[in-house]
């Protein structure tokens, strides 16, 4: 056993753990904190990946900036502690749900056959040339009208999200 | 890229355990948090694909998730200020207009 | 060369705009008049102008297709907007603008004071570009929306008092009666062209293309289900039997319709279309014989009721009813340059008798209006002696009434008499040409008798006005009296561009001007018909003869009716009282509006009803309400899965999720 090994288990213990916290905390806030730690997990994997420009926008995007709306909107409205929980059964159906769901990826894992390399993207080049920059050429190019596309998306969600928490005009 | 299948059991377990919130909680801002855990699930999935193949396209997909993900907490956190606003409560529960 | 053709049919239109979507605005009576003459008027200038042309050309290039613009293309059909300049439709040009344009300028007197006077210009208007769009279409179907136009603005002038019940119903009965011609037109025009394009490839329904290949038709078959459906188009539009009764009831608009419109121009459409595709029915001996009949009954038939009838403008429209049928049995016995010979003199004397009875009408309701009576301004028994108060109206009146009885030296003697003539000699129908010539006879006797009756019951003899309401009698003004002066002198002189070669013979040489002119139009079917039939000689003497005949004939009708209503008056009296039976059927019209409505009105309102209530309500409505119910009940308890729970939807999506990536993943 390797040391990557043992870090990736170690990782993969505290990412599992902090999504069961997220689940089950009682106080909102503690998940969201859960959820933050989580997220750090995720881009520790993607800097495990060699993929360093995600693992700087996960935490940029995620830990930054939607947690932290997150966790602004938390304290806004002052909730406390999810007092009532849900009924039960519901509470063991979606569980049943949810562990189906875990079998059936499992099952597919099992069953399903990753193809070979198909890309030129090595390691090496990764080193060599630097991802961000890798990203930012596929990006302006083959990818230019889905960014631009994005662009205009997270326009709409401004002003949306303007008109929607905008105090009533009375 | 042999560990392959271990970042993909790993994605399997954080969106399971994503699902199950989203199924249990009540609390409108828990199940969000939730749904976001499912969607790095599958980022992760993304990521860990895109090494493996040694192509960009599954991390450039991963981006614009990122950027929906954040155009969806905006205008969900700013519905549930509203909602809020009007019901004095974040509970799921409560809204149910939609009823028959 | 004819490259304004396009502007006539468009001044109309215009004034169309002008007067229908401004009129109401500009309220003033003479500029809106002005407007709509004006319009006429120009569309006159420019067809004077196309027909000057026209006639400089050689006899042999005298038809131009002038297309504006191409309409509707599908596959191999193919219409345009264009324009067909021939003598025949330069000619129908000159008589439905000119006239039209007297009719306009004479409408501005008659229509004073009248409510939607801007109204009845814009219907005018758009009637004579419906009109010209009919006459000057190159093809069938630009044809046809000439001819629903005309059809509609018929229709809307009918109903232009609409506030009366039955000028409503009167409308009705004669955009109802023109669909059922209209739809056979159609079908004769879908038959034609499906015929032709089938088994020959030419898919075509220009009236050039077809004439072209007149020669592919063969005699009868189908030729005849084709012309036939024409015809009925025609008898619609026309007025023949079976489809006649609309016109006596359209008198019900404004006495200047009846003389533009079921007078003079829209009525005499039918005719027109015989004469557009006379190479077609001369093909179909079946179908000449059928419109030859069919004219010469409705000639002799509607001339019947003529006599009995008491309203004025009746009388106008039963001897108009009659008159058509002449100009069908000159289509039917193949004289087709005596039928629109006729259709021309027939414009200017009818125009003149409907726009003089108009003048009277006008003249007399004014009087009756004075004297607080609500005696009918219509009806003759309570006019007479009224030419020393219109002396105008009386002379021109009296000319046209000549004109129509075919006293010679009239237009109308030259045109019937050729009629009659070419009824006897033709050498289509054999022995059937002595029936064809009776009726026309006898339509003829009776079309003197019951004009003179018209005009010694309202103008001659004491005047049986109400009591102190003569001496509000009076002329009517110079716009009303000038179009009924020159509509006089037409049906006086009109008839000289047609004399028949014999007179013209006589008299040193004159040509019949009107049979060269409208020489090249006919020439393929006389052609046909010379090569077809036997022309059997007929003397001089002979022709002579039934000249003679029919001048008798007109003497005889117009001395009966000078004994009955001005020499001893009592006579008629004592007719109907010996025959009370036959006076009754004569004045109630034959009772073949009752009969319609017994046969074929009443059992279609049955089946109507039935539909209705036991069909539509029934088993439609039925269906429908069932079908809601249904769909409520399902609703009411499907419904209930919207528990409005998030948890639950989310929950069920999941699930769905699961179940198909299972099912991708067992399978």
């Amino acid at each position: 056993m390797d040391i990557s090994s043992v870090f990736f288990a170690l990782v993969t213990v505290v990412a599992i753990v902090s999504a069961l916290m997220v689940v089950t905390c009682k106080n909102p806030i503690n998940s969201a904190l859960s959820l933050v730690l989580t997220f750090f997990c995720l881009a520790t994997y993607y800097a495990m990946l060699n993929a360093p420009f995600m693992a700087a926008v996960q935490i940029i995007v995620y830990a930054g900036a939607i947690m932290v709306l997150i966790v602004f909107t938390i304290m806004l409205l002052n909730i406390r502690v999810d007092a009532n929980k849900k009924g039960s059964h519901q509470v063991a159906l979606g569980s049943v749900m949810g562990i189906v769901t875990l079998l059936l990826t499992g099952l597919i894992l099992t069953r399903g056959k990753v193809s070979q390399p198909v890309g030129g993207i090595t390691s090496d080049m990764i080193n060599k040339l630097g991802h961000t920059e890798l990203i930012g050429k596929v990006m302006f190019t083959d990818f230019l009208l889905p960014f631009e596309v994005t662009s205009i998306l997270l326009l709409v969600a401004i002003v949306g999200a303007v008109i929607l928490a905008k105090r009533k005009l009375s | 890229m042999d560990n392959l299948n271990n970042y993909l059991i790993v994605s399997a377990v954080l969106f399971s355990i994503g699902t199950i919130g989203v199924l249990t909680r009540k609390n409108a801002i828990v199940m969000f948090m939730c749904i976001e855990l499912m969607l790095n699930a599958v980022n992760l999935t993304f990521v860990a694909f895109s090494r493996h193949l040694g192509n960009l396209d599954g991390q450039i997909f991963v981006f614009f998730i990122m950027t929906v993900a954040a155009a969806e907490a905006a205008v969900g956190l700013a519905m549930f200020i509203a909602f809020f606003n009007n019901r004095e409560s974040i509970d799921i529960d409560d809204a149910n207009l939609m009823k028959w | 060369m004819f490259d304004n053709v396009w502007l006539i049919p468009l001044f109309p239109l215009i004034g169309f705009l002008i007067n229908g979507l401004l009129g109401k605005k500009i309220k003033n009576e003479t500029i809106i008049g002005s407007i709509g003459a004006l319009a006429v008027f120009s569309s006159f200038i420019v067809s004077v102008m196309t027909f000057i042309k026209l006639i400089g050309l050689p006899s042999a290039e005298r038809s131009v297709n002038i297309k504006i613009f191409t309409w509707m293309t599908a596959g191999t059909f193919n219409a345009d907007i264009a324009f067909l300049i021939d003598p025949l439709s330069c000619l129908m040009l000159l008589v439905v603008t000119g006239i039209g344009t007297l009719i306009h300028i004479y409408s501005i007197g008659y229509m004073h004071g009248e409510e939607g006077f801007y109204r009845f210009f814009a219907y005018l208007n758009l009637f004579v570009f419906s009109m010209l769009l009919l006459v000057t279409g190159n093809n069938l179907l630009l044809m046809f929306v000439g001819w629903e136009g005309v059809g509609l603005c018929s229709y809307l002038l009918i109903g232009y008092y609409f506030h009366k019940k039955s000028a409503g119903d009167a409308g009705k009965k004669a955009f109802v009666m023109n669909r059922v011609g209209d739809f056979g037109f159609l079908l004769g025009t879908f038959t034609l062209f499906w015929w032709l394009g089938q088994t020959h490839g030419i898919w075509t329904i220009q009236f050039t293309e077809l004439a072209k290949n007149a020669n592919l038709f063969p005699t009868g078959g189908v030729v005849t289900v084709i012309t036939l459906c024409f015809f009925l188009g025609a008898t619609g539009k026309s007025a023949q039997i079976p489809l006649y009764t609309w016109l006596p009831d359209a008198m019900e608009g404004p006495t200047p319709v009846s003389a533009l419109i079921h007078a003079a121009t829209m009525v005499t459409a039918g005719v027109y279309m015989i004469a557009r595709m006379s190479y077609l029915f001369i093909r179909s001996p079946e179908t000449m014989m059928t419109v030859a009949v069919i004219g010469a009954c409705t000639a002799f038939f509607a001339a019947t009721i003529g006599t009995a009838q008491n309203d004025i403008k009746r009388v106008l429209a039963y001897s108009t009813v009659s008159q058509l049928g002449y100009m069908f049995l000159a289509m039917g016995v193949g004289a087709f340059t005596a039928g629109v010979f006729h259709l021309m003199t027939h414009a200017f004397f009818k125009a003149c008798l409907f726009l003089g009875s108009g003048a009277v009408i006008h003249s007399m309701h004014g009087a009756l209006h004075h004297v607080h009576s609500h005696d009918d301004a219509q009806d003759m028994r309570n006019m007479g002696g009224l030419s020393k108060y219109m002396p105008m109206t009386y002379g021109t009146f009296l000319v046209a009434t000549i004109a129509i009885a075919g006293i010679p030296g009239f237009s109308g003697f030259f045109s019937k008499d050729e009629i009659l003539w070419q009824a006897f000699a033709n050498p289509l129908h054999g022995s059937l040409n002595m029936l064809l010539w009776g009726l026309g006879a006898c339509a003829a006797l009776m079309t003197a008798f019951y004009m003179f009756r018209l005009v010694f019951m309202t103008f001659h003899g004491t005047c049986r006005i109400k009591a102190g309401a003569e001496k509000h009698l009076h002329e009517s003004p110079m716009v009303i009296v000038f179009p009924l002066i020159v509509l006089a002198i037409l049906s006086m002189v009109g008839g000289y561009i047609g004399l028949p070669k014999l007179i013209g013979d006589l008299v040193g040489g004159i040509p019949n001007y009107l049979e060269h002119y409208l020489e090249p139009v006919f020439a393929n079917a006389n052609a046909y018909m010379q090569a077809h039939t036997h022309h059997g000689h007929h003397s001089h003497a002979l022709e002579w003869g039934l000249m003679g005949t029919s001048v008798v004939i007109a003497v005889v009708g117009i001395c009966t009716a000078y004994v009955l209503y001005i020499a001893s008056p009592e006579i008629p009296k004592k007719f109907t009282a010996a025959f009370p039976a036959l006076h009754r059927a004569v004045y109630n019209k034959w009772y073949i509006d009752e009969l319609y409505d017994f046969m074929l009105v009443n059992p279609c309102k049955s089946l109507g009803r039935f539909l209705w209530k036991g069909f539509d309500v029934l088993v439609v409505d039925g269906i429908v309400n069932g079908v809601a119910h249904v769909v409520m009940a399902f609703g009411g308890v499907i419904r209930y899965m919207q528990t409005g729970q998030i948890y639950n939807y989310a929950w069920s999506m999941t699930f769905g999720v699961v179940v198909i990536i299972g099912y991708y993943l067992f399978k």
